[in-house]
């Protein structure tokens, strides 16, 4: 008699809402991150319709601020931040590293009601009327003129900001000290060094921006002069602080991305992945690059040109290590035993859009082009083609990866690779018409524009219109599988890692004894199972 | 063994996460505070005779006696964490009782501070007045002056509620080390923040 599934250990609302497991937690943070998800997609959608026009017809301008920026908040804070390290990173790490459960299960839980308490402050915003600042909250348009909710916008952001402080807390203590025996840090699957490295960067960096927005604040209600320079403020510390955190931010987004993919790759290519050392290293290089080079966001901003000069060229230096990375898992492909389900099938497509996302951002990097792209559609393709083409990918890839353990359930293979393959279609088609604009020199964050720009904007508009169809479907499936989905075995990829070793659903306490390492963390060819 | 939480296989496993816990924590209060020293370091670098001018208005006298309040409070606390060690509970309970009541003593002078710089026109956004053209520089000195002794504040207040609680558990001779040890920690931190703002906001302007 195997012991009972996390999902069947307590089934009242309470158990769920007051669980300390780790894998219970994943799932409210599952359900919570994707609300969150449909409201910043809603404010696209609504962004990309008034755009397949050049004239203001659905909605103000005002409105546009507000949809963009809500938008921006929702997506960067609520979604792309917390979704990897808190959906698949609390799931499987426990299982990954063969321990019970995060070295602090209750701070886990409290880190989910932070988010919420952050959620409640947004919503209440949103429902007042919205913020007009955009997610980058630049002063003193925000301190001092905007006539918008901002603090609680920013108390929100402050507050959530708190959470992912406290998981990246979780997840490096976890990582040092609940390792099984046996499982050195050569063994560490990719995916720990890449939820590692985010950490490292979450707990050092976010603290950063909480005291940027209390300063914000502390100046929008006091009306005292910090960053105003009618007052003797330096709007420029501001932004130094804000991208001090920001940048590296976007490494927050990315890193778990690519250590999901790292897995994946490994997995369905049935390969030990290629220059594991390298791949494991080139996180921590992105996590410690990343802290140096917020500056590139500051080009046009008024630092002086030798400070640009010099970002520019740290900006060059995260290339290194993210190129370290597609050139390795390219390098597993070969020769390997490719098998394309759909996890696969996203996990390509991720190397396929980084790769685009990452060699446009040295065009952005260097000093003379960005003066002439700062600010156009060239650089909103080149964040989402990393955030949504990289990111979002990812993200659905281990979904689809784990699902088995997370559900128990099999999810259906033919809707699958029909949904990354429409995910990969709308998303490109949405965003290189923007790379063209943004070239042209449409600016970003207007509502109107030149009639020249039309016929790019509408196929932009009709690509969002397949990406939400690629976002809508996994949404259907997965939920009707959780019901009629084929029962999942226990390993059902055939992949390494401790987590395919326990029962799917694994039961609370995960393994029933510690399990021991002795390998290597991608011994692959796994012994197929005797049917 | 009680006091084992089911995620750890053992005590020192427990004891050695919860203490690379707390540090990690404290790294990242340290980029909290970090970032409001940088704050102040660029407008001191901007407006040094404003800044100047600023320290001379902070109350030495107080202050100063919150810095020997404060110093005396972490002996008594590292006092606390020694008699925990060697479990003489008695002496735990009293040696965070004194810790307890000095923090409450600073805490209760900083709140009279606040108020007379609210008297004298110091407090900007409720009341300001000073003299000269460099009135809204020195404005900003006593901004970072009420939000980093503010933060500092309600660090203490933080602190204040763990070591009234780890009190008691000693008083009732509780036996768990290392809640002691890590309110401990989390003490002396909060210490070494005001030793450094003691000379900016209350030195700076008197050498």
């Amino acid at each position: 008699m195997s012991p009972v599934s996390y999902l069947e250990d307590g089934t009242t609302v309470r158990s769920w809402l007051l669980s300390t497991d780790h894998k219970r937690i994943a799932i409210l943070y599952m359900v919570s991150i994707t609300l969150f998800f449909l409201v910043g997609g809603a404010a696209a959608t609504l962004i990309r319709l008034e755009l397949a026009t050049p004239q203001p017809d659905l909605v103000s301008a005002d409105t546009y601020n507000k949809l963009f920026s809500l938008h921006g908040v929702v997506m960067v804070w609520f979604f792309l931040i917390p979704s990897i390290p808190t959906v698949i990173g609390n799931f499987v790490l426990p299982l990954m590293l063969g321990a019970r459960d995060l070295a602090f299960p209750r701070l886990n839980l409290f880190s989910w009601y932070l988010y919420l308490v952050g959620g409640l402050f947004t919503g209440v915003m949103m429902i007042k009327g919205g913020v007009d600042t955009g997610w980058t909250f630049y002063t003193p348009f925000s301190s001092m003129f905007s006539n918008t909710h901002v603090v609680l916008t920013v108390v929100g952001v402050f507050i959530v900001g708190f959470s992912s402080i406290l998981t990246g807390l979780n997840f490096i203590v976890t990582t040092h000290k609940l390792r099984a025996p046996g499982l050195t840090w050569s063994r560490l699957p990719l995916f720990v060094w890449s939820l590692y490295a985010t950490s490292v960067i979450m707990l050092l960096a976010t603290p950063v921006l909480a005291m940027t927005l209390i300063l914000l604040a502390v100046e929008r209600i006091f009306r005292v002069g910090i960053f105003d320079p009618g007052l003797g403020g330096d709007p420029l510390l501001f932004q130094h602080l804000f991208w001090f955190y920001s940048h590296p931010a976007v490494y927050i987004m990315i890193l778990p991305g690519m250590g999901v993919v790292s897995e994946l790759i490994g997995c369905f290519s049935r390969k030990r992945v290629y220059g594991y050392k390298f791949v494991a290293g080139s996180s921590l290089a992105i996590a410690f690059f990343g802290f140096l080079v917020w500056g590139h966001h500051m080009f046009v901003a008024g630092q002086s040109v030798y400070a640009g000069l010099v970002f520019a060229f740290l900006s060059y230096m995260v290339a290194v290590p993210s190129a370290v990375k597609v050139f390795n898992w390219t390098a597993t492909l070969r020769q390997g035993s490719i098998h394309l389900d759909t996890p696969m099938l996203y996990a390509l497509g991720f190397i396929g859009l980084f790769t685009m996302g990452g060699l446009t951002g040295l065009f952005l990097a260097a000093l003379a082009i960005d003066v002439h792209v700062h600010d156009t559609y060239f650089v909103i393709s080149h964040f989402h083609y990393i955030m949504v083409g990289g990111m979002v990918s990812a993200y659905l890839g281990g979904i689809h990866y784990w699902w088995p353990k997370m559900s128990g359930r099999m999810y259906p293979e033919l809707l699958g690779k029909l949904s990354a393959l429409t995910l990969f279609i709308g998303f490109n088609l949405t965003f290189f018409p923007q790379y063209l604009l943004g070239f042209l020199g449409m600016p970003r964050r207007y509502h109107v524009y030149p009639p020249e720009f039309q016929v790019l904007n509408v196929l932009s508009t009709a690509g969002a219109s397949i990406l939400a169809v690629g976002y809508l479907l996994p949404l259907f499936y997965l939920l009707w599988s959780l019901r009629y989905g084929k029962r999942a075995p226990e390993n059902p990829w055939h992949a390494t890692g401790l987590e395919w070793q326990t029962p799917s659903p694994p039961p609370t306490d995960n393994f029933e004894t510690v399990p021991i390492v002795t390998q290597e963390a991608y011994a692959y060819p796994v012994e197929e199972p005797h049917a | 063994m009680p006091d084992l939480a089911h995620q750890f296989q053992d005590l020192e496993q427990q004891r050695t996460a919860d203490t690379l816990g707390m540090w990690a924590f404290l790294a990242t209060e340290m980029m909290l505070f970090g970032a409001m020293f940088l704050g102040y370091t660029v407008y001191r670098w901007h407006y040094p005779r404003a800044f100047y001018l600023g320290a001379q208005r902070t109350d030495m006298v107080l202050g100063s006696l919150n810095t020997a309040l404060l110093l005396t409070s972490s002996l008594s606390m590292a006092l606390g964490v020694h008699f925990q060690r060697a479990r003489h509970f008695g002496r735990v309970a009293l040696c965070l009782g004194v810790t307890a009541l000095l923090g409450a003593g600073f805490l209760a002078l900083k709140l009279l501070e606040y108020w007379h710089h609210y008297q004298e026109g110091l407090a900007p956004g409720l009341n300001f007045h000073f003299p000269g053209p460099e009135a809204s520089q020195v404005a900003l000195f006593f901004v970072f002056y009420f939000v980093m002794t503010g933060l500092h504040a309600v660090h203490m207040t933080i602190g204040l509620g763990l070591v009234g609680f780890q009190t008691a558990r000693a008083y009732r001779a509780e036996s768990r080390l290392m809640p002691v040890t890590l309110t401990g920690l989390y003490w002396h931190f909060v210490d070494v923040i005001w030793v450094f703002l003691y000379p900016l906001f209350y030195l700076g302007g008197r050498s």
